[in-house]
């Protein structure tokens, strides 16, 4: 199938392209922009006048709950709530119920993300057995079977002789890990930043050291093992200098940042808002700064979604009983266009984190738009007023605090593979 | 980005009356005020012969206790029973897995009774607040304690019990002496004494049982207790949880005790007229003396005497601004 897409603005980061021209697909991948190309006949074709025509986007952390929590979403609703918001990959870290430490898991997540033919899904696997932070796990097989990493999630990981061993390992076979720091006993009972907020509502504090210890250890033994490393959804400021100090040293390490820390702050739950209940927490207003501060400096190659979906139960209860976290995948595009309507980047900056820069932390040609590549594409139109409700939803869950706020950024258009997998009715 | 909404508006109708009381926090000191004189009425009352009153007559008062308390739960019974209301009384254990969806079940058993008032301990900071906002309308809900966060009653029967014996806020200078970062009462006495326009607030206390940043709340922090007392006029004791040893918080009871529990030694640096305040139980020996608690300077039974006025009044007060709010409502509905 050959489809033509014409006049948009194509924004291709990777490639520093910016500029109204038509893109041309056939057989799942780019044919060529600019020039129709020889015997090219297009079967489709997609009017982008106004539109912005950009890589499809790279979400480095999305929760899709299968297997083990289908209460809270599927592959396929989370994967179809993906595509309606641009997304053509997602990784997805091992916090399945079995957790991802084996390949049936791994094999069973891909078979139903290729089933459900939304998006392409990318597997994390787990660090250690279970989470447990005492055993390996078989790394090199679930890498054979497609995990693009591994993680031990926020699970810790107490000995730091069995935390070098995986990383040697993981560095053996070149590796990517994926770090999201946290001490576990810093961070025990915790349910927010742990600041003035915290102590007015009275709610367990989480405080930065519990992110920056497990940074600084985890930056040290990176270094001593050589293996290549990721920091995901890192909130403190702290943190971020740290993991950009390590690049200056010639560290082989990137970072990326969840959209909602760099857009609220802790001050967001003083009316006990359990949609505002998340880990990592939203942090004071000095880290949102120091976090959009490392944005204009290149400090962190991506934003995610940290897209976690919940049944209505999980965020029923007072503050700190609910189960934290919240949707994302819906409205990652137009969060992170908040960024530029607060003219802190531009619209190509901004696309980068969330296309160049994700493809780049994981070493996939994905993520942009020169001929050859997939025909992973998203068409939107950033100036375009939308609003998430309850019955456009496509997550199965509604658990956002952004849920019915007035917001930019429509999606006409996702292609995965040159294949139309949403289209804005 | 998303407006700050006061979150203390929940407890106000639009006539800026209670209909809730939940947190002492973002209460005007002419609300706290009414509060104080409309408890001082039932004080007086109390004394007679007839106890009762049928400000609540035939209303239905629920008191949800999650948490155990014998003595917050039976000040409450006897103050809605002095207001003639129905009193049904269930003490709930909690289970940390199932804690949301039994709260949640529990809520809609009780609002299935038609009960008009919820009076709530919970374990979990917000939960009084949580019910607020997911009770069906004209239910009043009272703020028994709510995990660290506020225990609005007792610091109102505190406020009374100073009125009493000081007069006015504007020239005391108030110690809250111990356990800060896990206390409820600490924190609902700091945002009333501050409406109220007490003249300073100290609070006294180890670092590792201050919670983070507590200055901005208005309060000046002492780790030395010598230092802390000096020309008070107000101490008010907290108490000392057995468990604060285990989690590595404290090295021993003796220890707490030589550097802040309160000794007739420790009490000759306050001024003169001072007065002692307790929360209760007290733990003798731990945070205070005996010879303090039973001394001429310990209002400590005061307090839970003027606690069964102030009950009464935060719960009168709130039934009538549920009354007031669906009095509006129908009017509205009929056009007039």
């Amino acid at each position: 199938m050959n489809i033509e897409i014409q006049n948009g603005r194509v924004i291709d980061p990777a490639n520093d392209l910016d500029q109204i021209t038509s893109v041309f697909i056939s057989a799942g991948k780019i044919a060529a922009l600019g020039e129709t190309p020889a015997d090219f006949n297009a079967d489709q074709v997609i009017d982008a006048t106004g539109l912005v025509v950009s890589p499809g986007l790279i979400d480095l952390c999305a929760q899709l709950r299968e297997p083990g929590y289908t209460r809270k979403g599927t592959i396929a609703s989370e994967t179809a709530a993906a595509a309606a918001g641009g997304i053509t990959t997602i990784c997805t870290p091992p916090t399945t119920k079995p957790i991802a430490d084996n390949t049936a898991v791994v094999d069973l997540i891909q078979d139903r993300a290729k089933a459900a033919g939304n998006t392409r899904v990318l597997p994390m696997g787990a660090l250690t057995q279970g989470l447990q932070g005492e055993q390996l796990s078989p790394m090199h097989a679930l890498s054979q079977a497609g995990c693009i990493g591994f993680s031990n999630v926020r699970e810790p990981i107490r000995s730091s002789l069995i935390l070098v061993r995986c990383l040697e390992y993981a560095a053996t076979h070149n590796l990517l890990v994926i770090f999201q720091p946290q001490d576990a006993d810093l961070a025990a009972d915790g349910a927010m930043h742990d600041d003035t907020t915290c102590t007015r509502l009275g709610l367990n504090g989480i405080p930065e050291s519990a992110e920056t210890i497990e940074v600084a250890r985890n930056l040290l033994l990176i270094e001593q093992t050589d293996v290549r490393a990721h920091f995901g959804q890192l909130s403190c400021e702290r943190s971020v200098k740290m993991v950009m100090d390590a690049r200056e040293r010639g560290l082989n390490v990137t970072a990326d940042i969840a959209i909602q820390n760099l857009l609220l702050t802790d001050e967001n739950v003083s009316g006990f808002d359990p949609n505002f209940h998340l880990i990592p927490p939203l942090r004071s207003q000095l880290d949102r700064a120091g976090l959009r501060q490392a944005l204009l400096a290149d400090g962190f190659q991506a934003i995610c979604s940290d897209h976690q979906p919940h049944e209505l139960a999980a965020k029923q209860a007072p503050f700190a009983a609910t189960e934290s976290g919240m949707t994302g995948v819906e409205t990652l595009l137009s969060l992170s266009l908040m960024l530029v309507e607060q003219e802190l980047i531009s619209l190509p900056q901004m696309l980068h984190k969330l296309t160049a820069g994700p493809a780049a932390v994981l070493g996939t040609e994905l993520g942009a738009l020169q001929p050859g590549s997939s025909a992973d594409i998203c068409i939107f139109n950033p100036e375009q007023e939308w609003m998430l409700t309850e019955q456009n939803c496509r997550s199965a869950g509604i658990n956002t605090p952004f849920l019915n706020y007035p917001l930019k950024g429509v999606v006409h258009y996702t292609l995965l593979e040159g294949q139309i997998v949403f289209q804005q009715s | 980005m998303f407006e700050q909404q006061d979150p203390n508006l929940i407890q106000l109708n639009n006539a800026g009356q209670l209909k809730h009381f939940l947190t002492t926090e973002g209460l005007s000191r002419e609300l706290l005020t009414e509060i104080l004189d409309t408890a001082d009425s039932f004080v007086d009352m109390s004394a007679q012969q007839v106890k009762k009153v049928p400000l609540l007559r035939g209303k239905t008062v629920v008191n949800l206790f999650f948490e155990a308390s014998t003595r917050t739960a039976s000040t409450f019974e006897l103050a809605a029973k002095r207001l003639s209301a129905d009193v049904l009384n269930l003490n709930i254990k909690t289970s940390s897995t199932s804690k949301g969806e039994t709260l949640k079940d529990t809520l809609m058993t009780m609002e299935a009774m038609h009960s008009d008032m919820f009076v709530v301990r919970h374990s979990d900071s917000g939960a009084a607040h949580y019910i607020a906002a997911n009770v069906t309308p004209n239910v009043a809900v009272i703020n028994a304690g709510d995990g660290r966060h506020a225990h609005p009653t007792q610091a109102m029967l505190d406020m009374l019990t100073i009125r009493q014996h000081k007069g006015s806020f504007e020239p005391l200078i108030v110690a809250i002496v111990g356990d800060i970062l896990h206390s409820r009462v600490a924190r609902s006495q700091i945002h009333a004494l501050r409406a109220l326009g007490a003249a300073e607030i100290r609070v006294i206390a180890p670092t590792t049982l201050l919670p983070r940043h507590i200055e901005a709340l208005g309060v000046k922090v002492f780790t030395d207790m010598n230092q802390g007392l000096k020309d008070v006029d107000v101490v008010m004791m907290l108490r000392l949880q057995k468990e604060r040893m285990q989690s590595a918080l404290l090295p021993s009871e003796a220890e707490f005790y030589k550097l802040y529990g309160l000794t007739e030694e420790k009490l000759k640096l306050t001024h003169p007229d001072s007065i002692v305040m307790h929360p209760g139980p007290i733990n003798r020996g731990v945070e205070i003396e005996t010879a303090v608690a039973d001394g001429p300077k310990s209002m400590i039974l005061k307090q839970v005497t003027n606690g069964i006025a102030v009950r009464m009044a935060v719960m009168s007060m709130s039934m009538g601004g549920q009354m007031t709010e669906q009095q509006a409502e129908r009017q509205s509905e009929t056009g007039e």
